[in-house]
């Protein structure tokens, strides 16, 4: 199983992302408005709303990897077994990509949309957030020294907790601009076929980078341990 | 408050990230001794006394302490703990007083004014500076300040890092003799060195690590040549 | 009970000897001060202008002084390993963190208590209009920053960078409680005070602090020691 784990997820992402592509150019239907007068609005979306696909898919798993980070510290700062604090570091550190493209792609729709590159609108602040905890995760792992394994996982916990804050805090603050709670049961229905297509294969793309990782540091972990075996037996030097 | 008399450790291991601080360390501690941890430096000595005095976690293995046989664990077990380390654990700003009356409030103790002249008194700090604050000490007195601070609480578990460090041979010999005298009364004296010549005639029991490693232990008593001899032999 | 009581000999024990030198508290209230003098000439004298920023001024003051507040109350545990100390006491670790978490939000009330009135004073803002709520939502506040900030200062106390890392980790887990104190104050400050918008911000930093509270007396321990 866990040989075949990474080909298996990156080839259904490949795949995945593949027939998204089409799927969104090609099946799901062009956004655009007609005023009143029935004639043809001129500020609306086009192609742009076709990153919403990119962006959404993104930041689901930008949500879900935050909370694979939070629950696998837990297990980590319990059981104190490295192999936690992999899923946590890995899936971190996807999530920081996948957050950056959340942002980026949030950005370009946001100028199409309205005309700006930066909208302090709920769920992009949400998001900018959310990676900024998770950037401050990556930081501390590198910088804190000899402990910073159990420091990085207090912060997760800490991050994963304050996610229902934020949300409620973005809910309030803000004018509800596009982009409110119910747009994916608002899709038009043209659209929800490719948006889950998406949805999936971002998720498959998430689990071949964070499952990719975990076993590459596996095998340093592995690599390290026989060196201080043969070092202990003076087999080495 | 039941004295601790034994103190099991038994295939303990600790890696801080990378670095393997431990490997599978067991060691048997009982009352009455007095063990000599040894090894250079990063062999793992501070790690296994900071595992013993519950401060760091085992990544594997455990740490069983018995008081006649029965299993005794969490804040008992640090209740009988007494710490010495390079470090006063004094706190500056507060007098010698002023510290005591701390740690006898926190380990629930006799923290009358009697009870805390008697063990200035026992460690001789000088009647003048206890009103000062600690951070005014010299290192003898700072020394002495931690050391009656460290038995105020009566321990029988007696952990030391680099007790010697700083003190001038006097001041080292007669801290070894203290040891010597809480290790007859009945204490579980465990004493991390390089000063072999200040527990020479001293110890009954030594333990040698390297890279974390348990690679020698032997119970008896030992001279200072003897402690030279074994260290060389298997601390490199 | 028995942890509070070790609790308030903790929080005793920091609070006296901050009394007898006063560091930190000078430092931190001088520092707080300054803050607000150089807000007064970084921002226009248009009196709507500042009407919108002084919420913000007055908890980015809070901000950077309670962090600095928290380094350097932790930073004392390092002189001679009385954290170490601390921990090794049969009290539970718990206490230890319940006091100094006590201590600090007297030290940020403090500050608050300085940078309050300043802040009315040079740029004219009605900060005490509606004293009640005000300072409901001000000790909310410090008791946020006291207790996230308490965890991971004692955590990273051994952390050779941690001046920097405090901050890194804690304004990002921070942020929501200065969003509500910030919208909290400025619905009392402003023209036609919204009460219903306070009260909503107060309620959503007690939930906030409470969470908070229980998360960090659950992982302290597990943090702390290595």
């Amino acid at each position: 199983m866990k040989k075949i784990a990474v080909p298996l997820f990156a080839t259904l992402a490949a795949i995945g992302i593949a027939v998204s592509v089409y799927q969104v150019f090609y099946v799901a239907p062009l956004e655009y408005s007609y005023n009143e007068a029935g004639k043809f609005n001129g500020s609306s979306l086009f192609f742009n709303q076709k990153i919403f696909y990119f962006h959404v898919g993104h930041a689901f798993w930008l949500f879900g990897a935050v909370f694979v980070s939070g629950i696998s510290s837990i297990g980590f700062l319990i059981t104190r077994d490295p192999r936690w604090d992999d899923v946590a570091s890995a899936s971190t550190d996807v999530a920081v990509a996948f957050g950056a493209v959340v942002l980026v792609t949030g950005s370009i729709w946001g100028k199409a949309a309205w005309d700006v590159w930066w909208q302090w609108e709920p769920r992009l602040t949400m998001s900018l957030l959310l990676w900024l905890v998770l950037v401050g995760y990556v930081l501390v792992r590198k910088f804190a020294g000899p402990s910073a394994d159990r420091i990085a996982a207090g912060m997760a916990i800490f991050g994963m907790v304050g996610v229902p804050f934020i949300y409620k805090m973005v809910g309030q603050s803000s004018h509800p601009a596009a982009g409110s709670q119910g747009v994916v049961a608002t899709l038009p229905p043209g659209e929800r076929g490719p948006f889950w297509i998406a949805v999936a294969s971002f998720l498959c793309w998430y689990l071949a980078l964070v499952i990719s990782r975990v076993q590459s540091t596996r095998a340093e972990r592995e690599v390290r341990e026989l060196r201080e075996r043969g070092l202990d037996l003076g087999v080495l030097q | 408050m039941t004295a601790l008399d034994e103190v099991q450790i038994r295939g303990v291991a600790k890696r801080y990230g990378h670095e393997r601080a431990l490997a599978g360390v067991t060691l048997e501690l009982t009352a009455g001794s007095m063990c000599a941890l040894l090894g250079h430096n990063g062999a793992g000595k501070t790690t296994l006394l900071g595992i013993v005095s519950t401060l760091v976690r085992p990544n594997t293995g455990t740490v069983a302490y018995r008081a006649k046989g029965k299993a005794v664990t969490g804040a008992d077990v640090r209740r009988e703990i007494g710490m010495l380390a390079h470090a006063s654990l004094c706190y500056g700003e507060l007098s010698a007083r002023e510290n005591l009356a701390l740690i006898a409030g926190l380990y629930d103790v006799d923290g009358s004014p009697p009870a805390i002249e008697g063990a200035l008194d026992r460690v001789g700090l000088d009647k003048k500076a206890r009103d000062r604050a600690a951070r005014t000490y010299s290192r003898g007195m700072l020394q002495r300040l931690a050391l009656a601070r460290a038995l105020l609480t009566r321990p029988s578990l007696l952990l030391l890092d680099e007790p010697f460090t700083g003190l001038d041979r006097g001041g080292a010999l007669a801290l070894g003799a203290e040891l010597g005298t809480l290790r007859d009364a009945g204490a579980i004296v465990v004493v991390v060195t390089h000063d072999l010549e200040a527990i020479a005639g001293r110890t009954d029991h030594v333990a040698i690590l390297r890279r974390g490693q348990l690679v020698f232990e032997e119970r008896g008593s030992y001279s200072y040549e003897q402690l030279k001899d074994v260290y060389h032999r298997h601390a490199n | 009970m028995e942890l509070l009581r070790h609790a308030a000999r903790v929080a005793w024990k920091d609070l006296r000897i901050e009394l007898r030198s006063r560091e930190i508290v000078y430092t931190m209230v001088f520092f707080g001060a300054l803050l607000v003098v150089i807000y007064s000439f970084a921002f226009p004298n248009d009196a709507r202008a500042i009407r919108g920023s002084v919420p913000g001024m007055l908890w980015v003051s809070l901000a950077f002084t309670g962090t600095i507040g928290l380094g350097r109350a932790f930073d004392r545990e390092r002189e001679n390993d009385t954290m170490r100390a601390l921990l090794l006491a049969p009290v539970p670790r718990l206490a230890v963190f319940l006091g100094k978490a006590f201590a600090t939000t007297v030290l940020v009330l403090t500050v608050a208590v300085v940078c309050t009135p300043l802040l009315a004073l040079f740029l004219q803002a009605p900060l005490f209009a509606y004293p009640v709520p005000l300072i409901l939502v001000v000790i909310l506040g410090a008791v946020g920053i006291a207790v996230i900030g308490s965890v991971f200062a004692a955590t990273l106390l051994k952390v050779r960078s941690r001046d920097v890392l405090l901050p890194v980790i804690l304004y990002p887990l921070l942020v929501p409680l200065f969003v509500a104190g910030t919208s909290c104050t400025a619905a009392l400050v402003a023209e036609i005070p919204n009460f219903d918008a306070a009260w909503y911000w107060i309620q959503f930093l007690g939930i906030y602090d409470a969470a908070f509270l229980v998360l960090s007396i659950w992982v302290f321990e597990s943090l702390v020691i290595e």
